[in-house]
């Protein structure tokens, strides 16, 4: 009975929501006419969504696996770094990953519009330099809105890993050098395996949110690189399409708690319970 | 440590024997975790459920505009009572400023001639956004708590005024609108005799580029499906202005267009695809400023600003096919509760000063041509006097077009399953 208070906060914020959601996505209508419900219950949107988006929901699916993967191998050098090397500054050290984030979100995405620009200050001087063709460009292409995600969630990775990383027994490693285990040995045998943990914890942090965002594409995105985020956002908004909308949220989340069970399954359960 | 051999728990030291079992049964829990969990989830479910069962389909809005049709707005024009206070929602950017921002000669000037206080808000960002923001307090028939809200025409507007959410403007108030008006304003396809509200600014979507980029003039709307600029095209991604540029290209005039020319205006569209760079909201000046792309669609008031910050190179022109004319438009929502203040602005604003002074600073197209005058004579700034941007020449005007004015959802949502599909894939 003391849990009380968590279920109502869940139902309340979580469980309605959620049932509101996918009942709008079975109910037909428009603004003009009003929205009613059919029995029995109208799935026509959810196969709608799919033949008319499937391109951008596997567009999305793929920039965030790619992104969190890229993610993960900035971030994990830098989790690593600071948890066995930062000495007395680590906090300093996670203050300045942090620090970005000080900046809105748009303002950052928008700084590397700037800074990849045609003949901006990296772009600009490599091409001088003859490097690089004139024609070459990185904004309006889906690799700068990797880049985008990839950017935005460095932070999201580094916190979760250096959490898990810095838990790791000091000893254990000391023990595998001691059993003839070299630096390379001792980080795939031993640190690797048990900083699965935070990999997850960051992968769900990552993953989750770049599949559904919209802001990336808009600004250093170009043609063919529309995500499901900017779609559901231009039904909500612009077309006032709402059951379109509520059926594509419906069909995302469900598609990501699959992605969620498909990783957790992979690389044990017993790394979701032990971070549980 | 003690000498206790191995595990004596403390009720066996103590002597106390108890049952194990039924010390179990009298500790144990009532229901077990994974029970309450299902009962838990079970019964949010249900709520979930009976929120929509109680709550089984949503009215439309449409109902609004029968009983609005036969309402005597003259009578309550007349029964309305001159207040002290004007409530002004506003795009930012969009009036003179001084003072780094904070004040507005316009609106201290229309304090001083009034003594109406304004409080003039610059929360308009989008108009679909606001839109969303407004319809569902104008649904639930309350006040917006704005006097004044400048919406862009478009679906967002008609949908205001299908569902009768818009107070008619009292001409009788405001004769400065008829002695003064452009006569392209006075009359606009989407709001007839200007009945639901008067054009605050105007502006152009023509073409902007740089001639030191394309190396050449542009003249034409078939410019920008040029091969040689691959890669350097930018486009709008609002469907509106792409699809209405698709039908200038076809020589359609989009107020008189229907889904047989859409569908030619998507082809050439999806033609031009794989020349253009990207689609962009606002941020095609950015794109031009820095070089990424040669030639866009572009507002011209866009253009005017680029060349003041110092990119002179870009160049506004009004293509051979014609040119979309969009107005963003002062309505007055139901419920506000300062109409008459509402009306008195306007009426302040629709003179050669007034218009002038907001002109000078906004540099869109103002719908006052005597404004022009009074630029270049009292202000006496020959660079906003003197430009077509800003006070196009009647020749300009000739190539103007409105835009398509959506009849009801179907045909917007028509609109759009036309034209999405080319931005968003």
């Amino acid at each position: 009975m003391l849990n009380l208070p968590n279920w109502a906060y869940l139902g309340f914020f979580f469980v309605i929501p959620l049932i509101s959601v996918l009942a709008l996505s079975v109910s037909r209508g428009n603004p003009e006419i009003g929205y009613s419900y059919t029995w029995p219950l109208h799935w026509g949107e959810f196969s709608d969504a799919i033949r008319t988006y499937h391109v951008q929901l596997v567009r999305s699916f793929w920039y965030g696996i790619a992104s969190t993967v890229f993610t993960l191998a900035i971030a994990y050098p830098v989790a690593y770094w600071i948890a066995f090397y930062g000495g007395r500054n680590k906090s300093t050290y996670l203050f300045l990953v942090l620090l970005p984030f000080f900046v809105s979100y748009i303002i950052r995405t928008l700084a590397w519009q700037f800074i990849l620009s045609d003949q901006g200050i990296v772009l600009g001087h490599l091409k001088d330099w003859g490097l690089l063709s004139q024609n070459f460009h990185i904004l309006s292409t889906s690799w700068a809105v990797i880049w985008g995600l990839t950017y935005n969630s460095i932070p999201f990775y580094v916190l979760p890993l250096y959490v898990a990383i810095e838990r790791i027994d000091r000893r254990v490693v000391r023990a595998a050098n001691d059993l003839y285990a070299n630096t390379t040995w001792t980080f795939l045998k031993v640190i690797l395996p048990l900083s699965v943990t935070g990999i997850f914890a960051g992968f769900l942090l990552t993953f989750v949110t770049n599949v559904g965002d919209y802001v990336n594409q808009q600004v250093l995105g170009g043609t063919g690189t529309y995500m499901i985020g900017s779609v559901i956002q231009d039904s909500f908004f612009t077309n006032q399409d709402y059951p379109m909308a509520s059926a594509l949220s419906s069909i995302l989340m469900l598609l990501l708690l699959v992605c969620i069970w498909l990783y957790a399954r992979t690389f044990g359960s017993e790394a979701i319970q032990d971070y549980a | 440590m003690s000498e206790q051999s191995d595990h004596e728990t403390p009720r066996e030291l103590a002597g106390l024997e108890v049952d194990p079992a039924l010390f179990r049964g009298l500790t144990g829990r009532r229901t077990s975790r994974r029970g309450f969990m299902q009962a838990g989830a079970g019964a949010a479910g249900a709520l979930g459920l009976s929120s929509i069962l109680a709550a089984c389909g949503v009215a439309g809005t449409k109902a609004n505009s029968k009983k609005a049709a036969s309402f005597d707005w003259e009578a309550w024009w007349k029964k309305q009572k001159p207040t002290k206070q004007l409530i002004f929602a506003n795009w930012p950017y969009y009036i003179d400023t001084s003072n780094n921002g904070k004040d507005h000669p316009s609106l201290d000037m229309f304090t001083k001639a009034t003594g109406i206080n304004v409080s003039y808000k610059e929360v308009i960002q989008n108009n679909a956004p606001f839109y969303a923001q407004i319809a569902p307090v104008l649904q639930a028939g309350q006040a917006t708590g704005y006097d004044i809200i400048v919406i862009t025409n478009g679906w967002q507007l008609t949908q205001l005024l299908e569902n009768a959410w818009i107070v008619p403007v009292w001409m009788e108030k405001v004769p400065n609108f008829q002695k003064y008006a452009s006569a392209s304003v006075k009359d606009p396809t989407y709001n007839p005799q200007s009945k639901y509200g008067l054009v605050w600014q105007s502006g152009f979507t023509g073409i902007g580029y740089n001639p030191k980029l394309t190396g050449r003039e542009i003249t034409s709307v078939n410019d920008l499906w040029d091969p040689k600029f691959k890669g350097h095209i930018g486009m709008m991604s609002d469907n509106t202005e792409l699809g209405s540029i698709g039908l200038l290209k076809l020589g359609i005039n989009p107020p008189t267009s229907n889904q047989s020319d859409w569908n030619k205006a998507r082809d050439i569209l999806n033609q031009q695809k794989p020349l253009v760079r990207q689609y962009y909201d606002q941020s095609y000046i950015d794109a031009l400023q820095n070089g990424d792309i040669w030639i866009s669609q572009a507002w011209s008031g866009d253009i005017y600003q680029a060349n003041l910050k110092g990119y002179k190179d870009l160049k506004f022109v009004i293509p051979d096919q014609g040119v979309m004319y969009w107005h963003d438009n002062m309505l007055i929502p139901l419920h506000a509760t300062n109409p008459l203040s509402a009306l008195s602005w306007m009426n302040f604003y629709y003179t050669p000063k007034i218009a002038g002074i907001v002109a000078d600073w906004v540099n869109y197209i103002t719908p006052v041509p005597g404004a022009q005058q009074y630029v270049a004579d009292v202000i006496k700034d020959s660079a906003v006097a003197n430009s077509p941007l800003v006070f196009p020449t009647q020749a300009d005007y000739a190539k103007a077009h409105d835009y398509y004015t959506f009849k009801n959802y179907n045909d917007f949502s028509n609109w759009n399953n036309t034209f999405n599909p080319i931005i968003q894939s």
